[in-house]
């Protein structure tokens, strides 16, 4: 997975820091613990900063290399924050022929927002997303884990309009 | 004792449209009627039929209500639940008969009648989340019979016996792997796996069984570490199965209260514990080598094999991975009998498979055949076909890994070796329907996306020669081709089959090539004629306005965001296609339908 390093300042608490501290001391020991661990950090601070990654490397005494290349390994780890409008657009097959596509291009066009970024004020982030399994409903898309189905480009405007 | 049982749908796709809502408003009718004793309200697995979601049935009559709303809980609970007349305009057409009170049976309609269900047995039957509702249906006996009355070797003789191949997708008899791994029992510590990392984008068989019938999978992986000599097992599922994995956390927990799970299972002396692990979104862990290495807490990368997991799996111990279906079929095995199963299917692909079936289909949902049903049984009678009428193209099996089966060849009999000889493979059970809006030509770019982005990146065949070939789909879809480029795809898919590593390199250039094969006038229209016959590829697409239709009412050209399009009150307008950037605005907009592509 290419993944881009985020530009947003890091602000994690010393509550969080704590949390993770507790996470690693309770996962340390069983056999594959970096999966775990990275998914309860990311469950934390809602994505992995390189902060974050130092500070598992350096308490699980293993290096930054070996925790980077599993958090850029996996396409479910994310390095930037999401938006506080998070909205997923499902790209799995039986969306995708019953044109998710359009349903993204339209999102791009009507926020002027790429898949895969967040707007500069942290308001909306867009991504494409693998299936989501409710292919009954396809085209879908979550914002904010709501599920929206059967969608036309034409609903797009006045569902966006419900998170301004 | 209840007179009426309402079942409701709790699987992912009618959870997405409010079932659980739906279940509440539900309990609450009932209570305000007064009903809580008399009717109860079950949250199942899958009922299959996801196209009509939400779906609820009531018994005992077996009225089955779809699309069902939060809205109309009122109304089902005062009309039918109190005075016994359902409600008509929800019941599904195909189950309604003369006699409102006695629907058709499910088992009649188009539907359901060609279907067998032996590993979706139990979902949309029992409720997952209660372990007695599994043990009335006899969950568990299987287990008991083998660590009672059977020795490890006649376990594996029977799964043997049964012909019963891996549901994950490659096919191997999962009798043999078994057999391979069940040397030195009791001197080695061995691992029972299962592969729930379902990643075929537009397939979710085993996440429906996960959420509908968990124990049956547990059961199974106990069956195996009783035959193969293990007492841990782990099950990989996809941390984007939230249902399912709530669902196997309560599972676990209920089988270890019972002591199905744990030490001395039956008083047999018999151990076996299972722990979760979830995957992060990686295709390429759903290869058994790197869901290993994945579980194992790295990259998820497969290993050169051999060693095969059998000898060296997790942890570099021997190991035996099955996926979740195949999980699901074993229980009944043990307990019906080979000979049962064996009279399922065809020659060389014994029982049933589970199928996905999405896209353009109306009956979008889960569906079980046996082996050797048609594809034209199952996207004609059980997927009642293709709505608005359009025509049928093709069907994808197997997702990225697979290849797409034209319309002249839909009588073929689905098993494992009929699909390999016609140039696509069984998959995992992931079924999607096109019709004559989809672009080939795309849909092979839109699968080698998928594989580029997901390719792990250690061996170069894959990494670099996947690449390669979305460059000259990418050339060819902008309308950039050449003819050569035909047999350059044809030269270097061959090239990555034969040179990667594992199984997602060796099968991601069959979509090009199975496109290539059936679907050639595409490429070469692309090409030739630079234009893109199902109006899908937007660099060979104008959007234009037909003069007749148009009533001048300018909101098109008010719409569209570059000024390209020009006219005059009551005129036709016109578009100016070295200016139009193809956003279709104005097609939306119109309310004339005077606007189309070509």
């Amino acid at each position: 997975m290419k993944k881009n390093l985020t530009t947003v300042m890091f602000r994690g608490t010393k509550a969080q820091e704590e949390q993770l501290n507790e996470v690693i001391e309770q996962y340390r020991d069983m056999p594959g613990a970096l999966m775990p661990i990275l998914q309860k950090a990311q469950d934390i601070y809602g994505y992995l900063p390189l902060e974050v990654q130092r500070m598992i490397a350096l308490k699980m005494g293993i290096s930054m290399e070996e925790v980077y290349g599993v958090a850029t390994f996996y396409s479910q780890f994310v390095l930037n924050p999401k938006g506080e409008v998070a909205i997923a657009v499902c790209l799995g097959t039986a969306c995708y022929v019953k044109g998710s596509g359009d349903i993204l291009d339209k999102i791009t066009q009507i926020l002027g927002l790429p898949s895969g970024s967040t707007t500069p004020d942290g308001k909306y982030s867009l991504e494409a997303t693998r299936c989501i399994g409710a292919c009954g409903l396809a085209p879908v898309l979550t914002i904010n884990n709501e599920v929206y189905g059967r969608l036309v480009p034409s609903d797009m405007e006045g569902i966006l309009a419900k998170y301004k | 004792m209840f007179r009426s049982h309402v079942l409701i749908c709790g699987g992912t796709g009618c959870t997405s449209s409010n079932s659980l809502k739906i279940q509440e408003a539900m309990n609450n009718e009932i209570a305000a009627a007064g009903l809580e004793n008399e009717v109860k309200v079950v949250l199942t697995g899958c009922f299959g039929l996801c196209a009509l979601g939400p779906i609820m049935i009531v018994y005992p009559e077996g009225t089955f209500y779809s699309n069902v709303k939060v809205e109309d809980a009122h109304e089902i609970v005062q009309e039918h639940l109190l005075k016994g007349r359902p409600v008509e305009r929800l019941v599904y057409h195909e189950t309604k008969s003369e006699d409102i009170h006695h629907a058709t049976s499910l088992s009649e309609t188009a539907f359901y009648k060609k279907q067998k269900r032996v590993a979706l047995r139990n979902c949309g039957v029992i409720n997952p989340e209660n372990i007695d509702e599994y043990i009335a249906m006899d969950g568990y006996t299987a287990l008991g019979k083998v660590l009672t009355e059977m020795t490890p070797d006649d376990v594996i003789q029977t799964i043997l016996d049964s012909g019963l191949r891996g549901r994950g997708g490659g096919g191997f008899p999962t009798g043999l792997k078994w057999k391979f791994a069940s040397g030195n029992r009791g001197n080695v510590q061995k691992y029972i796996g299962c592969n729930a990392d379902e990643g075929d984008p537009g397939a979710f068989m085993d996440r429906s069984i996960l959420e509908g019938d968990p124990h049956a999978v547990l059961e199974a992986m106990a069956i195996a570490g009783y035959a193969i000599g293990a007492d841990e097992g782990y099950i990989y599922v996809r941390a984007e199965y939230p249902i399912a994995i709530h669902r196997l956390e309560i599972a676990i927990k209920q089988a270890r209260e019972y002591g199905l799970l744990g030490k001395d299972i039956f008083g047999t002396g018999f151990n076996f514990d299972i722990q979760l692990r979830f995957g992060a979104g990686a295709f390429v862990c759903g290869e058994e080598t790197a869901l290993m290495t994945s579980i194992e807490g790295k990259r998820g990368e497969p290993r050169p094999r051999p060693p095969f997991p059998a000898v060296k799996g997790l942890f570099g111990q021997p190991t035996v991975l099955n996926n979740v279906e195949t999980y699901a079929n074993i229980p009944q095995i043990i307990l019906k009998g080979v000979d049962w199963f064996k009279s399922m299917g065809t020659e060389k692909s014994k029982g049933t498979k589970v199928f996905a079936l999405g896209g353009k289909i109306t009956n979008t949902g889960l569906v079980e055949v046996p082996m050797g049903t048609t594809l034209r049984e199952v996207i004609e009678e059980i997927g009642g076909g293709i709505p608005n009428g359009k025509k049928f193209k093709a069907a994808q099996t197997g997702g990225p890994s697979g290849g797409c089966i034209p319309a002249s060849l839909i009588d073929t009999p689905i098993d494992y070796d009929n699909l390999i000889a016609i140039g696509s493979m069984m998959g995992s059970g992931g079924l999607i329907v096109m019709d004559e809006d989809t672009c080939m030509v795309d849909l092979a770019r839109f699968f080698l996306d998928f594989t580029v982005d997901e390719s792990c990146g250690k061996c170069t065949p894959c990494r670099v020669g996947t690449k390669r070939l979305l460059e000259i789909l990418d050339k060819i879809i902008a309308g950039n081709g050449e003819m050569e480029d035909l047999d350059k795809l044809e030269e270097l898919s061959n090239y990555i089959k034969s040179a990667s590593l594992c199984g997602l390199g060796q099968t991601a250039p069959n979509p090009v090539l199975s496109t290539l094969r059936y679907f050639r006038e595409e490429y070469v229209a692309h090409i030739v004629d630079k234009k893109c016959p199902a109006g899908v590829c937007k660099s060979l697409l104008q959007y234009k306005i037909d003069a007749d239709k148009c009533k001048g009412c300018t909101l098109c050209a008010r719409k569209c965001p570059v000024n390209a399009i020009s006219g005059t009150v009551k005129n036709p307008h016109v578009i100016d296609t070295s200016k139009c950037i193809k956003c279709g605005a104005c097609m939306d907009s119109c309310k004339f339908k005077a606007i189309y592509k070509e």
